[in-house]
Formats: structure tokens, sequence, C-alpha cells
């Protein structure tokens, strides 16, 4: 994201506060959020060499959004008279959007030109009668809502495997008239699917489990697709949003103050310092140029302060703009590299990640493996559990060795620390009394996780286990 | 707080923000590319900053020519009394295109590890500059003195002294000041284009991407003491043309004889005044000498044989007139030994030119017994 968008998300958001402002306004600020994170997903996609990809990208996650509001919505919530006023603008957007290509020859909004308009009237109509369909629904069986979760993570192994997404993409080549020799895994990028997916998820779950709470259409998709929190996150949970939507915290100048304060952090987070240190941090390039295990390790660090300020500062923005709108969204980082363990570096980095998997997948494999029939004993449950929890994270990044490598990094540390954590017991205990001891203890403990997780980078930053290798030989001095 | 607190505190950023806008235009702080981390904390280039894509290459071209300097390893400190001070100014072939610091002229030189018969090392300094412009040859060469320079080699091709090239390099149009005090202190024969630099200009807002280029070239530096990179070095390149145009004619001159108006050989005689007694070498540099399809007509892509002839004639008649140090290495190099350009040498190029220029300064170092 560039500061020109973020400063046009910014004038959004500022609307849609002055907008909820107002007595006689305020029915509008569901509707314009509504709107804004619509044309949001159409305008920050990235531009794809497959014609009219990046134009049915977003729009099939208009589609894939509204079939899981049809899966998971209750009943009552289902009346064609409640929502039909999304399901207008979407129709309207999508519309709107196609018919910038009678005025430019390049995309307005969009990324390339908009596809023609017989195109998108289908799609439109499809959005419609996909409405009227899922309205329609009386009961969704859970069956259906566990089928539409694998659809869902079949998607992301689609998007996520450089082969497969590289086959698809000579398919579409070919569907276009394209040249497929020169397919690439790169020519589908689909923004926000992983978040938006992680949303989606969420909410099948919870509806499987019988926790979600009623949510209308248009709330559902502004849950899902909300502007400041598209790109990069946090992961809300739907229950904690919508009460933001409904009641949202009352204009006051202390809010917008703390929000613009929270923006303009991020932004010096993002666009000064972690771009500043992107100049200097590892790299699949600079890898194998730097000359000694001093500067691998200059390298190493500025790597992991720039993902550590590119995010949180992200972080700090959708908070921000979100704030300005009345809606207060979960921190996301608390001070990670300043945490003694790394079960504390792991519950304040990317938190809402890791609530989310061990909401949906850790606690629920740890209950079936201590209920299985036949005991397994609590280290091996640990074992398990941490290691393919942080192996699912790793491959959520990418599906490729070094992902899995990273995420077998941290399982292996999480578990490792807790077995030592337990056997040493008696020995914190005794540290606890030692104020001195125990500040030196935790400065230490400190500097060791964040080398921990700074040496984890290294499977992270870098595309290839040989590249891996050859930098941690580097860095321990035994590199040329 | 309240609403007059917030209006309060955007009023006082607007008048804050307004304020040192002014200030900085008034102040006008040429000297802060003087402050560099080079040298200090990283080590110091071995070739002045340039570059088209600073992400691989480390480095990048500005025109900020004090923080050049500054961050050039030449700026590390006083001229130790034992070191006998040879700069190597010039256009890319000297700062080295395609060739790491080690390879080029300056560097093969100074690995040679010289000494002068009283006991002073050798050092050579590359502070060539990839532009064809004699112009901002003398524009280093004003900002070098400081640096107490023993002996200059001062590497020329016609290229550089088009009349009408003079100005429109970047790193000169973007020097005019620099330009103006050198035709108003040492009557440098140039016509500057009106116009300078604009109140707005001087602002912080004016000067942003300068500014913002001192912060890059000082990031970069971790780049530069990491890899020991500063330029990118493509496995492949499309190679200087061999097989050339029927066609004797060039963009600058007019065929059948290169007026003297045309080439602005008193450029060279404005660089030994402002060398000021600074012995100065003018180095005819090698071209490529083409074997291929028309070679019969131009000698390369850059020049027809008939110009680049009279050039030499014209260069050598005016040295010999004005007494300067001449060395014409012009057919030096054989064409297997140029890279992508008619001017850009291969290692193995380079390493003839410096034979030679090494022997030259052997010699001229017996003087200093």
């Amino acid at each position: 994201m560039s500061l020109i968008q973020l400063l046009i998300l910014i004038g959004a958001a500022v609307v849609i506060c002055t907008v909820g402002g107002f007595s006689r306004t305020t029915r509008l600020r569901l509707p314009l959020m509504l709107a804004f994170s619509v044309l949001a997903i159409f305008w920050l996609q990235p531009a794809l060499p497959i014609r009219g990809l990046d134009f049915f990208l977003p729009t099939g996650m208009l589609i894939l959004v509204l079939v899981s509001w049809g899966l998971t919505a209750r009943p009552e919530e289902r009346s064609i008279r409640l929502n039909l006023r999304p399901v207008v603008i979407i129709a309207g957007i999508v519309l709107a959007l196609a018919t910038t290509r009678l005025f430019s020859l390049k995309g307005i909004i969009t990324p390339s030109r908009a596809p023609q308009l017989w195109v998108s009237l289908i799609v439109v109509v499809i959005f419609g009668v996909l409405f009227l369909l899922v309205s329609r629904f009386k009961h969704v069986s859970k069956t259906w809502l566990g089928v539409s979760t694998v659809g869902l993570i079949l998607i992301f192994i689609l998007l996520k495997f450089p082969m497969l997404t590289e086959a698809i993409s000579s398919s579409l080549r070919g569907l276009t008239g394209q040249n497929t020799g020169a397919a690439s895994s790169l020519d589908i990028r689909w923004l926000g699917f992983s978040y938006v997916a992680f949303r989606l998820i969420h909410t099948l779950r919870d509806r499987q489990s019988g926790r979600l709470p009623g949510v209308t259409l248009e709330e559902y998709f502004i849950y899902v697709l909300f502007f400041p929190a598209f790109t990069a996150g946090p992961i809300d949970r739907v229950e904690r949003f919508i009460t933001f939507l409904r009641a949202p915290s009352p204009f006051s100048v202390e809010r917008i103050e703390q929000a613009g304060e929270r923006l303009f952090v991020g932004i010096a987070k993002k666009f000064i310092v972690a771009d500043l240190l992107a100049m200097m941090a590892l790299n699949a390039y600079n890898a194998g140029q730097v000359q000694s295990a001093g500067w691998a390790w200059i390298l190493l660090y500025a790597y992991a302060f720039q993902i550590f300020f590119d995010f949180s500062g992200y972080t700090d923005i959708a908070i921000g703009l979100a704030g300005i709108m009345g809606v207060q969204l979960p921190e996301n980082f608390k001070r990670p590299y300043l945490q003694p363990n790394l079960t504390q570096f792991w519950n304040n980095w990317h938190m809402t990640l890791t609530q989310w998997f061990r909401a949906y997948f850790f606690n629920p494999l740890t209950r079936a493996l201590r209920s299985a029939e036949k005991p397994v004993p609590m280290w091996v449950v640990l074992l398990i559990t941490q290691m393919s929890t942080f192996v699912l994270i790793g491959l959520w990044h990418g599906i490729s060795l070094n992902f899995i490598a990273w995420g077998t990094w941290h399982g292996l540390g999480l578990f490792l620390q807790n077995r030592y954590s337990d056997k040493v017991r008696p020995f914190s205990a005794w540290l606890a009394e030692r104020p001195g001891l125990n500040k030196v203890s935790r400065v230490l403990s400190t500097l060791l996780t964040f080398h921990f997780v700074a040496l984890g980078w290294v499977w992270f930053a870098l595309p290839s286990i040989d590249l891996s290798l050859s930098t941690f030989s580097k860095l321990f001095g035994f590199g040329g | 707080m309240n609403a007059n607190f917030l209006r309060n505190v955007f009023l006082k950023a607007f008048g804050l923000f307004i304020l040192f806008n002014l200030v900085w235009a008034l102040l006008n702080p040429s000297g802060l590319g003087k402050l560099s981390l080079y040298n200090v904390l990283f080590k110091g280039r071995e070739r002045l900053p340039f570059g088209e894509n600073p992400a691989e290459s480390y480095n990048l071209s500005l025109y900020n020519l004090d923080a050049m300097l500054a961050s050039h390893q030449i700026n590390a400190g006083k001229k130790p009394d034992d070191e006998f001070r040879v700069i190597v100014i010039g256009d890319s072939s000297v700062w080295g295109t395609l060739l790491h610091p080690e390879e080029t002229l300056a560097g093969l030189l100074d690995n040679r590890q010289l000494a002068s018969p009283d006991g002073r090392a050798v050092r050579i300094y590359n502070l060539g500059y990839p532009t064809l412009s004699l112009t901002k040859d003398l524009m280093v060469l004003d900002a070098l003195r400081v640096y107490e320079p023993d002996l200059i080699l001062w590497l020329v091709t016609l290229e550089s002294f088009r009349e009408s090239e003079q100005l429109l390099s970047p790193i000169v149009a973007n020097n005019l000041d620099r330009v103006h005090h050198l035709v108003t202190e040492f009557d440098v024969p140039l016509k500057l284009p009106d116009g300078r630099e604009t109140f707005w200009q001087r602002t912080l807002i004016g000067q942003r991407r300068s500014l913002a280029d001192l912060v890059r070239l000082q990031t970069y530096g971790v780049m530069w003491s990491a890899t020991g990179i500063d330029q990118v070095y493509p496995e492949e390149f499309t190679p200087a043309a061999r097989d050339l145009k029927a066609d004797d004619s060039d963009p600058g001159f007019m065929p059948p004889n290169l007026r003297a108006e045309d080439v602005r050989l008193d450029l060279i005689d404005s660089g030994m005044k402002i060398a000021r007694g600074t012995p100065i070498w003018i180095i005819n540099e090698p071209i490529l000498i083409s074997k291929g399809l028309n070679s019969n007509i131009r000698y390369n892509f850059y020049y027809p044989r008939w110009a680049y002839d009279q050039y030499r004639t014209l260069l050598e008649e005016e040295s010999r007139l004005r007494g300067w140090v001449y060395l014409d290495y012009w057919n030096l190099v054989p064409q297997e030994e140029f890279t992508n350009s008619a001017i850009h040498l291969t290692p193995v190029g380079e390493r003839l030119l410096a034979d030679q220029v090494q022997a030259e300064i052997i010699n001229y170092l017996g003087k200093f017994k």
C-alpha cells in the first residue's frame, strides 16, 4: 500500500466518521463502510497478466462471502428485505466498475480495464440469484459447513502451492488465448484472500459449534472485507466486531486523537523505519553476497526489525483507520521482542493469528489427543500439537520447504522451552525471590528468545533450504 | 482534552512546518552533504556513488557532490605525510562499469603498491563518474583540491569534448551553482542557462528528494560494507557493436572537418587552472577499434574515423602547444577486450592500460629521489 492509497483510505474513514457523527446521516454509516470496503478490494488488487483476472478475483471474493453468509446466517437473518440493501450496493458497485471500461482503456479503480459489460452483468445476475437462493436456505447441515471449510482450505492450497498455481495460470492463459508458456505462479495473486479465508473459516466453524451470533448480510460483508484490515489483519472475531458496527465508540475528540496517534505511529513504523531497514535486511539476493559473519548478523537483525515494524506498522494503521470510524480492532503486537520466552513471544506476535490457530486447530487437536481411547503421554501431545500448529502457520505463509522448516523451528522451540520450564520450575521459584538475579535472568532470557526468533527468520526470509543453511554457516563463521 | 486542544495542535504543527521550511530555505544548509557515516561507521566507497538499480547495486545516483565525496575512501581523514596521492578522474571507463573496484585502472594501480624513491606510498583513488562531460570533470577537479593530490590522471575521449553535451548530464544540470563558481572563479568559458534555484526549491519540501537521497546513501553504506558490491554485475550483457553502420556522420560533428569550436579543448586548459599547479596528465583512453562490418568508415558506434582521427591530431597539437603531459592509448586494447561500450574495458583490457600508466608513473616518480 502506498502513502497516496493510505491518504485516500484515511479520507474514506473521515467521511464515515463524519456521517456517523450526525443523527440525520448516521444510517448511511454501514452502507458507506460496505461500499468503501467493496471498492477497496478492487482498487487494492494488484494488476495481473491474465486478462480479466484482477477483476474476477475480487468479484469471486464477493461471491465467496455471500455463500459463506448463506451457510452461516440464522434463519431469522435471511430475510430478503433485511438484506436487499447490501446486495444492491455490491451489484451497483460491480456494474459501475464495469462501466469504467467505457471511459478508459486502463483501469479506473480496477487495476486494469474492466471486462465487457455483458460479462459483468452475468456476474451480477449470478450474485443476485445466489442471494435469492441462500436467503431461502432453511437449514444448513454441519456437513455443508465442514465441506465449505475444506473448500476454502483447498483454494488456499491452490493459491499457495507454486506448482499448482502455475498450472492454474497456464489453464487460464489457455482459456483467454494468452501465451501458456509464460505462465507463472505469480500470475495469480489474490489480495487479501488469506485473511478473508481466516474470517470465513472462523464463522463456519463457530456456526458448526453454535457459537456464531446472528449477523446480517451487510454486517457480514463489512466484517470480512473491512477495508482497514483487509490486506494485513488483524483477524477480529465476528461477535466482537459487530458490537462496534451496531454501537460504535461514541464520537469524541479523544477517539480521533487516539486513532490519529496510532495512524501516525503506524505510518512512521511502516514508511520510515521498516522501509529504511528493508534496504539492508537479509534477503535471497544479498544472503549470498555478504562477506563476513558480523555483517550477516547485522542483515539478520535488520530483517528481524524490518518485519516487525512493517507488520506492526500496518496493524497500527488498521487500528487507527478503524478507530476513526468508531471500530476498535484487536491488538496484534505487544512488544514481542521484549518477551523472556518463546511462549510469551507467540502470545505477543501476530496475536490474532495465533489466537485463531489456537481456537480452531491447537485446542481441538489437544482435546482429541487427550480424549483418545489409548492414552497418549502429555509430552507427546504437546510435541504433536505444537509442531503441527506451527508447521501449519508456516504453510499459511506459503507451501514450501522453508516455511515448513520455519514452522518446525518454532514448534520444536516451544516444545523444548515447555519441557525446560517444567524442569527448572523450582529454580525459577528460587530466582523469583531474588529481584536482582531475576532481572539479570530476564534480560538474558529475552536476548536468547530474540536471537532464537531472529535465527528462525533465516528460514522465513530465504527461498531455499540450501541458501538458509549456507547463511547459518556464515552467521556462525563457517561460511565464506 | 477537547476540540480546541486538537485544533491548537494542528495549527501549531502547521505553523512549525511552515517555519521549518522558511528557516531551511533561508539558511540553505548546503554543507549537510559533508556529514557522512562513511569512513566512520562504514568503510569508504572505492568509487563515487552511482547506480540506477539501488536495490541490487546498493548504490544510487545523487547530485550532491559533497555527499558523494564524503562517502568516498579519499575522505577518510587527513592525507598522511608518507602518501603520494594520485587521483584518477574521467567517465564510466574510469569509474569501471561492469568492473569490480579492484579491476579498475585506479584499483589495479593501487594494488600494485608503488612507492616513490623518497619513501612515500603511492595511493591511487578512483574519482571517475559515469558521465561524458568535461564540465563534470572540472567540477570534480575543483572539489578534489582539498584532498591535496600529488598527481591527477584525467582520462578523456572525444565524446567528453562535445560542446552540446557539457551541461546536459544530470550531475552537471543539478549543480549549476558549482558550474557558475567555475565560470566566475576560473573564467571557464561556459554559457550557463538562465534560472537559479527558486525559493520554493530551497525549502524542505523542495529538497525532499535530495534529502531522501542523502539518507538512502547512508543506509546503503551497510550493504556496501557487508558485500563490497556497488554495481550490478549481470551474467550477460549486450556487447558493444562490432558491425557498424555504413555512415560516417556524427550527431555533433559535420564531415569532413572537425571544427575547433565543436571540440572543447579549452576546457582542458580550464582544468589546469582549477588544479592550481597540481600536475595533470591528459590520457586519451582506449577505444574499441572494430574489425567488423564498415570498420573502414567508423572505429566504433561512437566515432566515425575521420572525426576521431582529427580529434587526436587536435588534442596532440594543443597539448604540445600548451605543454600538457599527454598520453595517447587510443589503440592500446584489442576489440575483444571491450564489454558493453566502445570505451568499457574488460579486466584484461584494464590491465593492459594499467601496465602502460604504471610505467609512466614509475618514470615520473624518479624525480622525487
